[in-house]
């Protein structure tokens, strides 16, 4: 049986390849360590057996419309849907001859930091299952790093990518905004939201990237990549210029440890030939995280909108008038943090509200786009650690929910800015993962790839986790 | 006191498009319910609109001829309410970036033209429709279930809102008639009010004559027909005027007319302040229109305006209401001024276009200057022979030459021995002709020209019995 903890998917594209395995069999073995490993970590909350598809196995986070496969976005809301068509990335996929392995926990819409938001149970940290596999793509980073699944899709809104690929040990991107299709994927916040790869090294990420990006005409929101994505070569940082912005590397509450695994990464890019210079983003930081915590919620009230129990999904039982139905199903469907969103977001958007609120921040979110900007005239990517802590304990930040919110401070700013971002591991702390989050300009892609496999080269990260080795 | 209305109207038309706003599903709101229906217009979780180009197209062109300005850029707005004819809880629709603003419309009247303001033209998706059932007539109250029909759901409509400059419900009658007459010769929709594809609101206030306050207004909803809407807007202008002779205050609420019984007073509601949280619609791009369409060469494109047209009717000294009969259609129109350029009286060339061509043929087919020929001759041929060359005219080859070559028979000699004969076989009518009752004269006309097959000339049929009952 193939050793799924160690296999990247170009090993098992060129197992395929030469014959030395079956789809069938890959997929296989994957399900095996399915139901040998997520009981503990309950990184699914559907699988797959039949196997469609004669390539490498993938998992979808479960925001991810998929024909006749239930989709929930892990809300009780949504159990028991089962889409009647695929997003256009799942297409993608299928037209690539990936095959799906199942469907990955989340936290609920996508809202959380920890995975611990879902309607039906947390995700555990394949490094400590004591810990949270960081969120809202928990479900597939833990996949990842388990070796449940070689590579998968995660969403990004406000870090929901970047950030459990650092807590669990895995790479991720979040592409440029408008390069991959949202159509198909259950909205959280339109604006923000991006569909990205979730990969054990870099390369895979590129190629996962370069399957599901591209304009997609049912997303009036995409765009044509203005340049192929290229499997990344490259062994050192010659000529690149690295900005490290103050204020994402010395924010209170980054702990020392993560400092310092991001530190060393930095002088590692030096001795590869990088330049690597201080540089500032003030308002981009300050204001990013309120920011973000108005549009994403207003957004998202307008989104959760159609989940009313007419159509599909949860529907509350008992008699009443409409209203009635629609304040016991959204009662009973959703749970406190989709709750908590669609009441600020309601808020934010109010008569009398707007311009102070919505309108205010829409205006900030260009200025912090300027921002970037301004810096990427003197670099060409800039550095910072993707999360300001190593994956933290369950249960330790579901009572507070700023504490929670603050989880995203450091990859929000860029996300504001619609910029890409991927999170590499470098290193442990406490014996957990941390993450280098380096973010470049829209469309740099390739840059990202190339200064990312370069790194990943040089540090020489192990990424199973060391009690599974 | 003298009092004025102060009269703005609210107009949604259904386009004419193949496909539905943002997904391309065929429109048919009155085919079998939810067949016309997809997983976007049906809002499933993660689907997202497309844009239909044709209707903004549709609605470019209708701001083009209403004079409207075109902006750079306009957006998509997202209207957010519950209700279970909204899959997705929100409307997209246009809120303040449509794709049109700042028209106007002429309205030609009797006593001159108005300019009424189109303060913009917006391009939105209609709601599904709601049946309620098991209570009476359909109605909400009572009803033991509602069933949804979402085949309407995401239709695009236009919304055209204007100025609040129409002073008189016969003027909100004839804004509303041209409007349609627009829309419906822009091709862009069909405006049948009978099958929804119009619907429109009103909004009523007055004031004082001649000062320029606006007061309280109410809104009258519902009313299916524009004669219908300018009765209401009268009796509801009379309502507020005997409000404030009285020494009360307007309320404002809304006046619900009960399409079905014309007859029956509004009900009357209070409309809840609703916050429909508009925000920019983040699933669509901005619409860039003169980026993406040669405004100016959608604009030489229009047809003519009904407004145009009907200010040159009135122009001639034609009547209200036949102007606005031939205005209905362009070719009647044409038509009419065919045959008023040989030299026909306007009045009647409109007559005979209304009362002799439209019933008969299409105008948009009929040789109009070969036609007007044998109008000219109407008193020199039989009737029938102009009959027949209405019939005929909007054949091919319709010649004026064949019908005037029957001349009438005007001729005493030839007529004399007819009306003679007649006289001598109807004895007793000709004696009770001539103690008073004239009226027979008709009777024996009838005779003479049944014995002449029509051919006799009526004007000296007339004179010639007229001389001999005399004798």
């Amino acid at each position: 049986m193939t050793d799924t903890l160690r296999l990247t998917v170009e090993a098992a594209a060129g197992m395929l390849e030469r014959g030395e395995v079956s789809a069938a069999e890959l997929h296989g073995a994957y399900r095996a360590a399915i139901d040998e490993r997520d009981p503990e970590l309950h990184a699914f909350l559907t699988t797959v057996d039949e196997v469609e598809g004669d390539g490498v196995p993938i998992a979808f986070k479960d925001l991810i419309s998929t024909r006749g496969i239930e989709t929930t976005a892990a809300s009780k809301i949504l159990a028991g849907y089962k889409p009647v068509f695929d997003a256009t990335v799942a297409t993608r996929c299928k037209q690539t001859g990936l095959t799906l392995l199942g469907k990955t926990n989340m936290d609920e819409f996508a809202m959380g930091s920890s995975t611990e938001n879902s309607g039906f149970g947390p995700t555990r940290n394949p490094w400590d299952p004591e810990r949270v596999p960081g969120g809202s793509s928990g479900g597939s980073t833990a996949a990842v790093a388990a070796g449940l699944a070689p590579w998968a899709l995660g969403s990004d809104t406000g870090g929901s990518i970047k950030q459990p690929a650092a807590l669990c040990g895995v790479v991720g991107l979040r592409p440029t905004y408008g390069t991959v299709s949202r159509y198909g994927i259950v909205a959280f916040a339109s604006s923000l939201d991006q569909i990205g790869p979730i990969a054990k090294t870099v390369r895979d990420c590129a190629l996962l990237y370069r399957i599901v990006a591209g304009r997609d005409p049912c997303d009036s929101t995409t765009v044509e990549l203005p340049q192929p994505i290229e499997l990344p070569e490259a062994e050192d940082l010659r000529g690149l210029r690295i900005g490290v912005p103050k204020e994402l590397n010395e924010t209170e509450g980054i702990e020392p440890g993560v400092t310092e695994r991001v530190n060393a990464a930095l002088g590692l890019a030096q001795e590869l030939g990088a330049e690597v210079g201080e540089c500032s983003l003030p308002r981009s930081v300050d204001f990013g995280l309120p920011c973000y915590y108005l549009i994403a919620p207003s957004e998202a009230s307008s989104n959760l909108a159609r989940y009313d129990g007419v159509r599909y999904g949860f529907r509350a039982k008992g008699n009443g008038d409409i209203r009635s139905l629609y304040a016991r199903t959204r009662d009973e469907g959703f749970g406190d943090e989709p709750k908590r969103r669609i009441m600020l977001g309601t808020y934010a958007l109010s008569a009398g509200y707007y311009e102070a609120f919505y309108g205010q921040a829409q205006k900030v979110r260009t200025l912090i786009k300027q921002e970037h900007d301004a810096l990427f005239e003197r670099f060409d990517l800039l550095a910072s650690p993707t999360s300001p802590t190593v994956a933290f304990r369950l249960g330790e930040r579901t009572e507070n929910p700023l504490a929670m919110y603050l989880s995203d401070v450091l990859t929000i700013p860029s996300n504001m800015a619609g910029l890409p971002g991927i999170s590499i591991p470098c290193g442990l702390s406490e014996g957990l993962p941390v993450g280098l989050q380096l973010i470049g300009p829209q469309f740099s892609e390739n840059a990202l790839f190339r200064a990312g496999h370069a790194l990943e080269q040089a540090l020489g990260f192990d990424f199973v986790p060391e009690r599974l080795r | 006191m003298s009092w004025e209305a102060v009269i703005g109207l609210e107009i949604h038309v259904h386009l004419k498009t193949r496909t539905k706003m943002f997904c391309r599903c065929a429109v048919g709101a009155l085919d079998d319910p939810n067949t016309r229906t997809c997983p976007i217009c049906l809002a499933f979780p993660g689907t997202l609109p497309v844009p239909n180009k044709k209707a903004i197209e549709m609605t470019l062109r209708l701001g083009l001829a209403l004079d409207c300005e075109i902006p750079e850029r306009a957006i998509f707005h997202r209207k957010n309410y519950f209700y279970p004819d909204n899959p997705k809880g929100y409307q997209i629709s246009q809120y303040d970036e449509p794709l049109c603003v700042n028209g106007r419309l002429q309205l030609p009247g009797p006593d001159g033209a108005a300019e009424i303001g189109i303060t913009r033209a917006h391009l939105e998706e209609d709601a599904a429709k709601t049946l309620h059932v098991g209570g009476a007539e359909g109605r909400i109250h009572g009803a033991t279930a509602s069933l949804i029909d979402f085949n309407r759901a995401g239709t695009p409509l236009v919304e055209i809102v204007t100025e609040p400059d129409i002073r008189t419900p016969e003027q909100a009658r004839r804004f509303l008639q041209l409007l349609r007459q627009t829309v419906v010769e822009l091709g862009i929709s069909d405006a049948e009010m009978e099958k929804g594809s119009l619907r429109f609101d009103v909004n009523v206030s007055v004031r004082p004559a001649g000062s320029d306050e606006l007061r309280t207004r109410t809104e009258l909803k519902n009313m299916n027909s524009f004669a219908f809407a300018a009765r209401g807007i009268e009796r509801e202008i009379e309502r507020q005027i005997g409000i404030y002779e009285s020494g009360g205050e307007v309320e404002q609420e809304t006046l619900h007319f009960d399409p079905g019984r014309e007859d029956s007073p509004p009900l009357r509601s209070k409309e809840e302040a609703q916050d429909y949280r508009y925000f920019p619609e983040p699933d669509l791009v901005p619409v860039e229109p003169l980026r993406d369409w040669s405004v100016e060469q959608l604009r030489s494109e229009l047809p003519e305006s009904p407004s145009a047209r009907l200010e040159r009717l009135l122009g001639v000294g034609l009547e209200l209401r036949d102007a606005e009969a031939l205005n209905l259609e362009p070719a009647r129109v044409t038509l009419f001024e065919t045959i008023r350029d040989t030299g026909v009286q306007p009045k009647a060339a409109a007559s005979f276009v209304l009362n002799d061509v439209v019933p008969q043929v299409d105008p948009a087919r009929v040789a109009g200057t070969e036609l007007a020929k044998v109008l000219k001759e109407r008193d020199q041929i039989p009737r029938a022979a102009l009959d027949a060359a209405v019939a005929a005219s909007a054949s091919d080859g319709f010649s004026a030459d064949e019908y005037l070559l029957e001349r009438t028979v005007a001729d005493a000699s030839e007529l004399d021995p007819v009306i003679d004969r007649i006289l001598s076989e109807n004895g007793q009518q000709v004696e009770a002709y001539r103690a008073g009752k004239e009226g027979l004269l008709g009777f024996f006309v009838g005779q003479v020209m049944r014995e002449t097959q029509g051919k006799a000339n009526p004007k000296a049929v007339n004179e010639r019995l007229r001389e001999k009952l005399r004798a």
